[in-house]
């Protein structure tokens, strides 16, 4: 068979046929996956809600008893309030900012006091070895301790990088990943305890260092008094999906 | 050509990395850790060998002139359906390559090939070219991608041989990459002649 010439209706022909077999490929393939990735996405936000409610290693029945979406200046946040036998444990915030690249979706978990109890980063496109390393940065308490969140209030803490004057260490060679990430713990805070922001600015004149000094000890209770409150397999009910 | 020597090809005399420096951009930028290396290699190889069979099909009823965005048509289909079948069933290497698999599409070796070896040979025997092209890079990111995790960080596959301490950060850093590649062209250069 001879190769076929390049002229105009040739060239359209097969062109378009390439294009149309590729298209019905990918909708094919979008058809069959678009369940499990949809169940991997869901099973990610529910691990994670655990996660920044109860801890990392933590067991328990745990019920998202409300999905509140809020949209304030086109940011998007999703409020699950989570339950434990009917007790309101706290509520995880979910909002996607610009990091390094777009969609850098951080989920966290704060108290009724608004002191952070746990992030997670759902989605991120930050570079591998950099930005990437933020899911587990600032809760390595035992490498970075100057990174370390956990237990810090937005409202009390100034939690900005330490090269803008915050008291948060930044990622090695990653500052934007880093400003990113507390930008969006800032702006969960705000749009959860607005109300409150005004005693949080007063409160920042105290000396930061013994404010974190007090922040840690609460922490280490409240963790054991999770820890013991713990027991049973864990179940998340979501209630609705939210989208 | 002998069926084996096409594989071999791939494999060492014309490995795409080390001998052609073809798809640098992804060399440099994946292999910050054995595992991406690995991860990266295999991802393009399943690409390349799908690409390498279907233009190779194909060449007869594409128009010269249309040559080159037929092929990149194809490529990105396959590129997008592997970055839709590992988010699906793989979602912990997606989640440590994810930002790479769509790069693939623009990867020079994958269209070299298409243009040095598919079009000019049969589907089988390009089969066998995507497969030795594909494990010669993979090869390659693994090796390169080892040397830099264990310089860097002291670990190699994530099993921890040293202290952190002692790794230099500059390796898992960009300017690590040039130098190990550098260095790794010139120890295989020596031993090819």
């Amino acid at each position: 068979m001879k190769k076929l010439e390049s002229t105009l209706p040739n060239m359209l022909a097969v062109l378009t046929c390439i294009c149309i077999i590729a298209a019905a490929l990918l909708g094919m393939m979008n058809e069959v996956t678009k369940d499990p990735i949809a169940q991997i996405e869901q099973k990610n936000l529910e691990e994670g809600i655990k996660k920044v409610i109860l801890g990392a290693n933590a067991s328990g029945d745990l019920t998202v008893s409300k999905i509140d979406t809020i949209v304030e200046d086109k940011q998007v946040y999703i409020v699950y309030t989570a339950e434990q036998n009917g007790k309101e444990l706290g509520k995880a915030v979910k909002t996607a900012v610009q990091g390094f690249s777009p969609d850098l979706t951080v989920l966290t978990g704060f108290d009724a006091e608004g002191n952070v109890m746990g992030y997670e980063i759902l989605k991120h496109g930050e570079t591998p070895g950099l930005g990437a390393q933020a899911p587990e940065w600032f809760k390595d308490k035992e490498n970075n301790p100057k990174s370390y969140i956990i237990g810090m209030n937005p409202g009390k803490n100034k939690m900005t990088v330490s090269k803008d004057g915050g008291e948060i260490d930044a990622i090695t060679a990653s500052t934007i990943t880093s400003r990113a990430f507390l930008k969006a713990i800032n702006m969960e805070y705000n749009t959860l305890f607005k109300g409150n922001a005004e005693t949080g600015a007063t409160k920042k004149a105290e000396p930061a260092s013994c404010d974190s000094t007090a922040v840690a000890t609460n922490d280490s209770t409240a963790v054991a008094e999770k820890e013991a409150q713990q027991g049973g397999a864990l179940t998340i009910k979501v209630v609705e999906v939210e989208e | 050509m002998n069926k084996f020597k096409i594989i071999l090809n791939g494999l060492v005399k014309e490995n795409p990395t080390f001998v052609l420096l073809l798809g640098m951009c992804p060399t440099l930028g994946t292999t910050t850790s054995a595992i991406n290396g690995m991860g990266m290699g295999l991802a393009t190889t399943f690409v390349l060998i799908c690409s390498n069979v279907v233009l190779s099909s194909i060449k007869k009823i594409v128009p010269d002139m249309v040559r080159i965005p037929s092929f990149i048509v194809v490529i990105a289909t396959f590129v997008t359906v592997l970055q839709m079948l590992m988010q699906a069933y793989m979602p912990s290497l997606y989640a440590s390559l994810g930002l790479f698999i769509p790069l693939i599409v623009v990867n020079c070796i994958v269209l070299g090939r298409a243009e040095a070896f598919a079009v000019k040979n049969t589907p089988f025997d390009s089969m066998l070219d995507g497969i030795g092209m594909g494990l010669g890079f993979t090869i390659a990111l693994t090796l390169l991608g080892a040397c830099r995790e264990l310089l860097g960080s002291g670990n190699i596959f994530g099993i921890d041989l040293w202290s952190k301490e002692y790794g230099a950060l500059a390796f898992v850093l960009a300017p690590g990459a040039f130098i190990v590649l550098g260095y790794l062209i010139a120890i295989v250069n020596k031993l090819r002649n």
